[in-house]
Formats: structure tokens, C-alpha cells, sequence
């Protein structure tokens, strides 16, 4: 069984090598949530990759920054979802790999489109919800959110909802890097105490450094974990670094739409072992 | 004959839908509603007095509304959100076009105080631009009723379909003459058989339409008097076959004509059997304050406005 750091590994490649065959794609935020990823599906959850819409008795994921695309996709596949040979599709025509996550063309693993942000929290909520309609008590609904995201409104809609109504069985993540397509998130539009808006709209909040430490995400996702069915929503502000894992990719925002060259996706893999045989 | 369709009394369409939901809410566990702060509008009091725990207040924030919607599908709930029409599209069009219509969803949009006849609260309430907006969504289904009885068995039938609906009603109280008849989705309606024109209605304009037809007749005409209330998936057969009788059309919607229930029928002609067609709606105009009434009338979608555009529309045949 492959070390959480080794499937980390893989899943990068996954990325750079995606991005770069279709010469379109965003490996900046992908490359930045890797651990995350990893850490959620090979380590916390508790889901099934044989894949029902309804995701009974399972822990659920949501994407809400759909653009990360890439980092879901290599996940998924590597999980079990589908055939890791797919990944070769991704954003090509008649792909179940659409630019942005889409259950319109029934890919394992998705259950909403994402993409124009702002929406995966309040359906995160909603399925949360269900499961405790359906007296669910002991599954948990993740969500993941871009920090330049939260500039849409409908995020904090979902905040104030998700507090007044107790949605204690949701654990929200924030990828907290700082950086949106035209800068960074201080210049673009400065999302200020984080925390404390978090934190007045009723939610528990949780900060992780070191979001590109699998093993600190673990240990982060199991302390929230241990907080859910408390009357609470929680949620974790993880502080990335864009494009990590690739020296000349990290730190940047120039990275979070464009893809690498020959050239570059040759150096990019020089500093990512392959550990579970590329696709 | 269009003078033997009975009134049963009298009724707004919103109190079909919060009877329907009642129904619902005793029959079927999995049906949810959510409302925007505006569940006495709708009238949901019964249903949220019954079924507490399937009752989601949101407040007045109708894009979380809608994902929350589409969440709940997931795990096998049926949610019915709940605001007004302008509130239930324009503003989050977005939102049901990514996380409803494109994901599929089994949400059930539904909308009051559609059209014109909202009334005095004027034109920021009085969408004239939602069945526009909602059948361009792929997988999506829009269905207008047009009585109480209609908009309750249009609520029941809902529930039973899979697939995100758009369901559109109002404010007025309005005549009842569908109590009893059967609905199905996507089936049209035919009050009259008839061989001169084919008037095609939908929502609250199917009663002016058949008063419209009423006058026709005693002046000797045949009049065909079709509900469209499933504006989408279309009965093109019913309009196809109506057409080939008649050789002409009406139709009639408390809507823009641009982009409506009109569009739809005109287009089913222009591909099957072109015909003349004269349009009664909103022309590419905003509403304003005033009584249901006086506001038909001001905007051309009055009973005389229907008989006058019948005649044009045969001297054209």
C-alpha cells in the first residue's frame, strides 16, 4: 500500500501531465489541494467507489472551486472510481472529464457541476441536510472552497443558513493561498480577518499552517471530525502555497490557469516521483 | 361548446399549490419545502404545521435556496422551493442553471405571483421574462397551470416526475373550471373542439381565452380553445393537429411575447403547418402598479384584446 505522500506524488504528475495535454487547465489550485485530496479520500472518508448518486451511509465531497478539476479527477481515479486511462480525456471532446466537474456526462465521484462559484457550499448544506432527514448520524459532508471564491455572496448566505439551522455534520475547507486570477486575494479584494468572519457568522473555526502536510490535513480533518454533531458547522481555513510541489509553479497566481510546455512538464516531473505508474 | 364549461368557484392559483403541498406533505415523505421568508405567500402554513421537519426556512436569500434544493436531492428528498416568480428565476438563474437544470437535479421551482396580475406592487414583482428564461434550460420543464384545481394536480404530478421543474402560478383570485379534469404533463388541454381558430392559452389568460371563445361562437364562429399548460416538453402533436383544422392561431400568456408561450407554438407551426398567428402578451415591456384588471386591459391581454386579434387573424388565413 502506497504511503499518503506517494499517492500525493502521483496524483501531481497526474496534474501537470493533464494540463499539459490538452494545453489548457488549471494545475495552480489543483497542485495547492493535492494533500487535501489525498488525505480525504485515502484517509478520512468513508466512501464507496462503485458510486450511487445518493451516497447513503457514506461521507460525501463537494467541489465547489470546480476549476481545480484536475487534482478531483486524478483523485477520483486513483481511488477507484474509474479507469485511471481516463485521465488521458480530460477537457477533450466526448470526455466524461469536462473542463469543469459535471454529472451531465455520468462520471463516478460527481455528484453536482461546479465551476461558477459560490454554490458548493449551499449544496454541500443541502446534502447535509438530507442525510439528517434520512437519520443519518454518523457520515460527514465535506466541502472545498477557493479563498477568492468566498468574494460571491453566496457563500455568506450559506454561512448565516448553516449556523442558524445547525448543519453540525458539514465540515467546510477554505484553500486559503491568497491568490485569484488577477493577484493576489489582498490586492483583488482582501478577504481580511478570515477567521472572525467565520467565526461571527456562528461557524467553528479551525486554521491549518501547513495545508501542504498530508499528514498535518489528516490530523486537521479528524480533530474537525471530532467536532461535528456539536450544533456547529465547522470549518477549516488550510493555508496552501499555489502550484506546489513544482519550484517554478509555486507561490504564484500566473499558474492558475495556463499550462505547462514541453519543457516544462519535463522539468515539473523531474520533481515528482512516479509511484504508481502514470496513466 | 365553450358556454358549457361550469365555474366551480373561485380561487387563487398560489392556495392550489399550498393545498397540493399539503397533500403531498401527507403522502409523501420525501417532499421537502424550502421557502425564501415567504411561506404565507405561498401558503404552506398547513404543510409546515403538519410536517415541521420538512419545512426549510432560508431567508430571504434565494441563491443559497436554490443549491440547498439541489443538495437535498441527494439522499432521495424531493424539494420544492417556494418565493416569488421574479425571485425564483431572474435572480438565480445561475444557480438553477449549473446546480439544478445542468446537474440534473429533481428540484421542483415554484412561483408565485407570476405575471401582470401580481398587481399593485408594480413592475419589480411582475416577471414577464421567466418562461423565457426557464424553457431555454435544457431539462428543464415548465408548466403554467391555469385554475386552483389545475395548479394543485399540477403540484400533486410533480412530485411523481423526475427531473427539475419549473411550476408557475399567481396572486389573483381566479374562476375554477378544471375541478375534476384530468392533467397529465405534457399533454395538452382542448376546452372545444373547433374548425375556425385555434386560440392557445396558458396560466390565468386560459379563462380569458375562453370568454374570448364564448363571444366568438354566439357570432357564429368554431373556436378551438387549447391549454398549453405544459409549455415545455411541448404537445407539438395537439398544436399540429389543431392547426391543420383551423389554419389559424391565437395565443395568449401573461407574458412577453417575446420568448413565450407563443414563441413555442409559433415555432411548432413555422416547422409543421405555417399559419397565420397573432400574439396577445406583454410587448417587450416592463408592467406597473395597478389592479389585475386594469392592467390586462392596459396591456392588451384583455378578453376584447383576444376577440379583436381572433378576427384579424382569420381575415389573414
Amino acid at each position: 500500500m502506497a504511503s499518503l505522500q506517494e499517492v500525493a506524488s502521483q496524483i501531481r504528475r497526474d496534474i501537470v501531465r493533464m494540463v499539459h495535454g490538452v494545453a489548457s487547465g488549471h494545475p495552480g489550485g489543483s497542485l495547492g489541494c493535492t494533500e487535501y485530496f489525498t488525505a480525504l479520500f485515502f484517509k478520512v472518508m468513508k466512501h464507496d467507489p462503485s458510486f450511487n448518486m445518493n451516497g447513503t451511509n457514506e461521507d460525501l465531497f463537494f467541489l465547489s472551486n470546480g476549476h481545480i478539476s484536475p487534482v478531483y479527477y486524478s483523485t477520483l481515479a486513483r481511488a477507484g472510481y474509474f479507469d485511471i486511462k481516463e485521465l488521458a480525456t480530460f477537457r477533450k471532446l466526448n470526455s466524461r472529464l469536462q473542463g469543469h466537474p459535471a454529472t451531465h456526462e455520468h462520471l463516478p465521484g460527481i455528484r453536482i457541476a461546479s465551476g461558477s462559484l459560490g454554490q458548493g457550499m449551499s449544496v454541500a448544506i443541502g446534502a447535509a441536510l438530507s442525510k439528517k432527514l434520512n437519520g443519518e448520524t454518523d457520515t460527514t459532508v465535506f466541502s472545498l472552497h477557493g479563498d477568492g471564491e468566498l468574494d460571491e455572496g453566496q457563500n455568506w448566505e450559506a454561512a448565516m443558513f448553516a449556523a442558524h439551522h445547525k448543519v453540525d455534520n458539514l465540515i467546510s475547507t477554505v484553500d486559503w493561498n491568497g491568490q485569484q486570477i488577477d493577484g493576489p486575494t489582498a490586492k483583488v479584494m482582501n478577504l481580511g480577518a478570515l477567521d472572525k468572519k467565520f467565526e461571527a457568522f456562528g461557524w467553528h473555526v479551525l486554521v491549518l499552517e501547513n495545508g501542504n502536510d498530508v499528514d498535518a490535513v489528516v490530523a486537521k480533518l479528524e480533530e474537525a471530525k471530532s467536532l461535528t454533531g456539536k450544533g456547529k458547522p465547522i470549518v477549516i481555513l488550510m493555508k496552501t502555497e499555489m502550484g506546489k510541489g513544482i519550484d517554478f509553479m509555486e507561490g504564484s497566481h500566473e499558474w492558475h490557469g495556463i499550462a505547462p510546455n514541453d519543457e516544462q512538464l519535463a522539468k515539473a516531473l523531474s520533481q515528482q516521483a512516479e509511484t504508481l505508474g502514470d496513466y | 361548446m365553450l358556454k358549457d364549461i361550469q365555474v366551480t368557484g373561485k380561487k387563487d392559483t398560489r392556495s392550489g399549490f399550498g393545498d397540493g403541498m399539503t397533500e403531498l406533505g401527507r403522502n409523501n415523505p420525501n417532499v421537502v419545502a424550502l421557502t425564501a421568508d415567504l411561506a404565507g405567500s405561498l401558503k404552506l402554513q398547513t404543510f409546515i404545521k403538519e410536517n415541521p421537519d420538512r419545512f426549510i426556512q432560508c431567508g430571504i436569500a434565494e441563491a443559497n435556496m436554490i443549491g440547498i434544493a439541489a443538495g437535498l436531492t441527494i439522499g432521495g428528498k424531493i424539494p420544492f422551493t417556494t418565493t416569488f416568480a421574479n425571485f425564483s428565476t431572474g435572480r438565480v438563474y445561475d444557480q438553477i442553471r449549473q446546480s439544478v437544470a445542468y446537474s440534473g437535479k429533481n428540484v421542483k421551482i415554484c412561483a408565485s405571483h407570476a405575471g401582470l396580475t401580481l398587481g399593485e406592487d408594480g413592475a419589480t414583482h411582475q416577471i414577464l421574462e421567466d418562461i423565457g428564461m426557464m424553457k431555454m434550460l435544457p431539462g428543464m420543464t415548465v408548466i403554467v397551470p391555469c385554475d386552483y384545481a389545475q395548479t394543485k394536480a399540477a403540484t400533486l404530478a410533480i412530485a411523481e416526475y423526475e427531473g427539475p421543474v419549473y411550476l408557475r402560478f399567481g396572486r389573483p383570485v381566479w374562476p375554477i373550471f378544471t375541478e375534476g379534469m384530468p392533467f397529465e404533463i405534457g399533454k395538452a388541454q382542448v376546452f372545444s373542439e373547433g374548425s375556425d381558430i385555434s386560440i392557445f392559452a396558458c396560466g390565468h389568460m386560459v379563462w380569458n381565452a375562453i370568454e374570448a371563445g364564448r363571444i366568438l361562437e354566439e357570432k357564429g364562429i368554431s373556436v378551438e380553445v387549447i391549454n398549453i399548460h405544459t409549455i415545455k416538453p411541448l404537445d407539438e402533436e395537439a398544436i399540429i393537429r389543431s392547426l391543420k383544422k383551423t389554419g389559424c392561431a391565437v395565443t395568449v400568456e401573461e407574458h412577453n411575447v417575446l420568448g413565450g408561450m407563443g414563441d413555442c407554438v409559433a415555432q411548432v407551426a413555422a416547422r409543421h403547418n405555417p399559419v397565420p398567428i397573432e400574439y396577445i402578451g406583454t410587448n417587450d415591456t416592463f408592467g406597473e402598479s395597478g389592479t389585475p384588471m386594469q392592467l390586462l386591459e392596459k396591456y392588451g391581454l384583455s378578453t376584447e384584446n383576444i376577440v379583436a386579434a381572433a378576427e384579424k387573424v382569420m381575415a389573414r388565413k
